[in-house]
């Protein structure tokens, strides 16, 4: 298009320019602190090029708050989130839009309904249910009165109990259920044409072959939008893992551990704010999430506007 | 004076080059109408007169004025969109008065001149709706409207016909040629619908990948055509086409099958021994019995067209057409003979395509004889 | 709707199971959970829980310092949404020109969604930090002038300000996807009606937007009501005095550290409601969602 308007670039660069200096400043102070010692980071004003610390800062921040067990515990949940989410949402919406049954409807809006329970809000009940994932079962043994039947017949006291407090299933069980990506998957079935459906059945595959041999391989690009999207979710949770986990040292996750390294009275005893270290942690633990998004930055867009729209 | 001149103009983007060289130049108040299939370049050469796209190379002028770097809204250019491009925000007067609120013309004045506009184009009921409430051809017709009510000295149309169902857009193309002559603008019309095309243009420009082919009135396009690419793009049903080599002695052009085709002396004699592609339109043979035609060939099927017949013939392996008034009936491999008079016979270049002419073409090379 | 289904089978039944099994235990049970112990209270002593109808949410909303937590929650939200959503519509707006650089101006301001809360709220505590931050410049001059962790005022700015670098990212990914799939004939039919770029933004591309202005407007506002737990831990922790106790936090700690199951439950009930109607008024609004055609 020709169009003129020599001003207005120059406005719409610094516009953007400056919108890109206000993202950026936070976490380029952050990393200049990473880079400085305990000393310089402690001394106002504030040092706004990096220094040479890098690298030891890393290493001390790495060690003290075990790292490396944490990012495989980060990891190992984030991926088993990530893969039990889209089959989760993968098998539940093919459920829903390939077979016609009664409450079909029912099953949608149960689904839709939990949009509207974010964890954060009912965090104690959830935390008392992961104490006991089969208390619910219990309780309706106890409430309907067959637990009383039961043990007066056999003798037996019906007990059930499933404790998820410090394990990977207690982490990634209740990060699993998904409303958004169950949409995002019928969505794209309702656009799978009848003719395939029926195509499928003449040549005599199943519903379980028609999934496999056609919808999956179709649904490449859903699978990589909501894997992206899953994966930074499942890596950022923070309120979930801080109540679960209390055993930190084998299960803790690295987003938990940045509450650690808040340098406050607690954790210095009235030193010095080892503000260099928590920089440098933040810093690390920042990094997986944002490659990701920007190494996927396609899928992730397209992911992010699909599940929420 | 709205008169368009292109000289070379060209456009690329990177290495891709999609115009190739054009020139042309279009007469004041004159109906143009570019056409070609999709990708050959017609609706860049469109933008580039509007302004929507920059200019690679070469140098378009409006009126005296060359407009190269010129915006779209100096260039004084209407345009009408393939797919109508409405405001979907705005009310059909809001969407037909847009032009005339960025100008800044009094509110008073744009309202009468959007009355009289959506009046001369039937919409003035419709004043209030919104784009999603019309029905295609309505808004067809805001789209028109728009256009004309900036008063423009060049009316652009971007294919704007080809979403409207086949009875309608009869109904619009003749509108279009009454609001042309009407409102006097010089009019550039891109379509791939060699139909549109031929009703609508009063001279034709035949483009394919980013060249123009051949420019001129409709008949001559369809009598003469410059090259197998026009002759075989315009017509439908679409001409028939043979390959052979010029034979001087016999005024013929001989078939690999040793079949001979009369062609006129003149031509014979000035291209002794080329090797040419033979034309002929479906409507130029004429079925006879077998034996008697120049060729013999076998018959296939036919297509029932109500005014007509068109009949399929194998020949070699090629399959023939012919299209007859009469109806014969006619068994599935029954041999049949095709009588192809010389006059109907287009003779073309078979390495260039270009067309072969008895004598010289005047415009195209200007070697005294 | 669909015509073509298979036959329903207990595959259908299976398929479904791990989904149902998975939000009766961590959804529907525990929101159950809630709403039985906000109109109950458990006896001191043991004894099981007697109903109280609705005592609990009297204690509640009688708590001035659940009115605190109520005002700044509004305040952090409004702010926040107001803050995050302008900035990311203006720079959509002008990112959508796609002047030279447009692919590094996207990238730079998306990654911002990638950032763990609680790493924006460690990265903002030392950016604001009265004796090493941005601020401590002021300290040295004036000792004493900044300093979140005593400032009520300051302490709820800088939450502000970390929720709403948090949420940029969204908004901006929205608005831009919004603004690219505004058909380009129609930009460039206003340019051939003689509209500049300025105008046509506000013309053209503001009017467009609408749609995808409310739906962010509400999702930014319920988000900053449920997600904001990982800022205000780590940047104040509800601090100085009660002053960032946004509803979220409070529901914690008072759950989790006064062990005030009723307390907590009953306001988690008001603002399950509270999300509930916003995702209420989201989807009557998507609903009826102008769609231009």
């Amino acid at each position: 298009m020709i169009e003129r308007t020599p001003f207005l670039n120059i406005a719409t660069h610094v516009i953007l320019l400056s919108g890109l200096v206000i993202i950026i400043i936070p976490i380029w102070l952050a990393f200049v602190a990473a880079t400085l010692t305990l000393q310089e980071v402690n001394s106002a004003p504030i040092e706004l090029w990096p220094g040479n610390q890098l690298w030891a800062n890393l290493v001390e921040a790495w060690t003290i708050s075990d790292f490396g067990t944490k990012f495989l515990n980060t990891l190992i949940v984030a991926t088993s989130v990530v893969v039990g989410k889209i089959t989760l949402a993968c098998i539940t919406a093919f459920a829903l839009v390939f077979f016609n049954f009664r409450g079909r409807m029912l099953i949608f809006w149960m689904i839709f309904i939990t949009l509207m329970l974010p964890l954060e809000v009912r965090i104690v009940p959830t935390y008392a249910v992961a104490a006991n994932a089969l208390s619910p079962f219990q309780t309706i043994l106890e409430v309907t009165g067959i637990n009383w039947l039961i043990n007066a017949v056999s003798g037996i006291e019906v007990a059930l109990e499933w404790n998820l407090l410090n394990s990977y299933t207690g982490l990634i069980l209740p990060l699993v259920a998904t409303a958004t990506g169950t949409f995002l998957y019928r969505q794209f079935f309702l656009t799978i044409p009848d003719e395939l459906v029926e195509a499928a059945r003449m040549d005599g595959a199943g519903p379980l072959r028609f999934l496999w041999d056609v919808l999956i391989p179709l649904s490449k690009t859903n699978i990589a939008a909501l894997a992206t999207i899953m994966f930074v979710y499942a890596w950022n949770q923070y309120l979930w893992p801080l109540l679960v986990i209390t055993d930190r040292a084998n299960y803790g996750m690295v987003v938990v551990q940045l509450s650690d390294l808040v340098p406050d009275q607690l954790t210095t005893g009235g030193g010095t704010p080892t503000w260099h270290l928590a920089m440098a942690a933040t810093l690390v633990v920042m990094l997986p999430p944002i490659a990701v998004v920007i190494f996927m930055q396609r899928w992730f867009v397209r992911g992010l506007i699909n599940t929420d729209k | 004076m709205a008169k368009i001149s292109m000289r070379d103009v060209r456009k690329s983007y990177g290495k891709d080059q999609v115009v190739h060289g054009v020139n042309l130049e279009i007469a004041n108040g004159e109906f143009i109408v570019v056409l070609g299939p999709s990708g050959c370049g017609k609706s860049t050469l469109l933008r580039m007169i509007a302004g929507l796209e920059t200019i690679t190379a070469g140098q378009i002028a409006i009126g005296d004025t060359v407009v190269n770097d010129l915006e779209p809204r100096e260039r004084g250019c209407a345009m009408v969109f393939q797919n109508y491009a409405l405001y979907p925000h705005m009310t059909v007067a809001e969407n037909i008065g847009y032009a005339l609120k960025v100008a800044g013309t009094p509110k008073a004045e744009r309202m009468a001149r959007i009355a009289a506009v959506a009046a001369s184009v039937g919409l003035g009921d419709f004043l209030d709706r919104r784009p999603g409430q019309l029905s295609g051809g309505q808004r067809q017709r805001v789209a028109m409207a728009r256009a004309i009510i900036r008063e423009p000295r060049v009316f652009l149309f971007d294919e704007p016909l080809s979403n409207l169902d086949a009875k309608l857009r009869v109904q619009m193309r003749h509108e279009i040629r009454r609001i042309h002559n009407r409102i006097a603008a010089t009019s550039v019309f891109v379509t791939h619908d060699q139909q549109e095309g031929m009703t609508l243009a009063d001279r034709l420009v035949v483009m394919n990948k980013g060249v123009i082919e051949q420019v001129g009135t409709p008949s001559e396009i369809y009598d003469q055509p410059a090259s197998t690419y026009v002759g075989g793009f315009i017509g439908s049903p679409a001409m028939n086409f043979l390959s052979g080599q010029v034979d001087r002695a016999t005024h013929s052009v001989r078939l690999a099958s040793g079949d001979r085709i009369d062609v006129s002396p003149a031509i014979a004699a000035r291209n002794h021994g080329k090797l040419v592609q033979i034309g002929v339109r479906p409507e130029a043979m004429t079925m006879v019995p077998a034996g008697q035609g120049t060729l013999n060939a076998t018959f296939e099927f036919v297509e029932e067209l109500g005014a007509g017949r068109l009949y399929h013939m194998m020949f070699e392996d090629l399959t023939l057409t012919v299209l007859a008034g009469d109806r014969q009936t006619l068994a599935a491999g029954a041999p049949v003979g095709l009588h192809i008079p010389a006059s109907a016979v287009h003779l073309f270049d078979a390495d260039t395509g270009k067309r072969v002419e008895a004598a010289p073409l005047a415009v195209v090379e200007q070697v005294p004889a | 709707m669909r015509r073509a289904y298979f036959k329903f089978s207990w595959i259908a039944a299976v398929l479904l199971a791990p989904q149902l099994m998975i939000i009766f235990v961590f959804f529907y049970w525990p929101s159950a959970q809630a709403l039985y112990w906000a109109f109950t209270l458990e006896q001191p002593w043991g004894g099981g829980n007697t109903w109280v109808g609705f005592e609990n949410f009297a204690n509640v909303l009688s708590d001035p310092y659940y009115w605190g937590s109520v005002r700044v929650s509004v305040i952090y939200a409004v702010a926040t949404t107001i803050l995050a959503m302008g900035m990311a519509l203006i720079l959509a707006l002008f990112a959508d020109r796609q002047l030279a650089g447009y692919r590094a101006y996207r990238i730079g301001l998306i990654w911002p969604y990638a950032v763990a809360a609680p790493a924006v709220g460690l990265s903002f505590q030392f950016v604001f930090n009265p004796g090493a931050g941005i601020f401590s410049y002021l300290n040295t001059l004036s000792p004493g002038v900044w300093d979140p962790s005593v400032y009520p005022w300051q302490a709820i700015a800088s939450i502000v300000i970390a929720g709403a670098w948090k949420q940029v990212a969204y908004s901006f990914i929205f608005f831009l996807a919004a603004l690219q799939a505004i058909p380009r004939s129609l930009s460039e039919a206003a340019v051939m009606d003689g509209a500049r770029p300025l105008r046509r933004m506000i013309d053209l591309q503001l009017p467009l937007l609408t749609p995808t202005f409310f739906f962010l407007l509400v999702i930014n506002i319920t988000d900053s009501f449920t997600d904001s737990f990982g800022i205000v831990d780590t940047l104040t922790g509800g601090g100085p005095f009660r002053s960032t106790d946004l509803m979220v936090y409070k529901i914690y700690t008072d759950g989790f550290q006064s062990l005030d199951y009723s307390g907590a439950a009953a306001q988690s009930i008001i603002l399950m409601l509270l999300v509930m109607a916003l995702t209420f008024v989201q989807f009557r609004y998507i609903e009826r969602r102008v769609h231009y055609t």
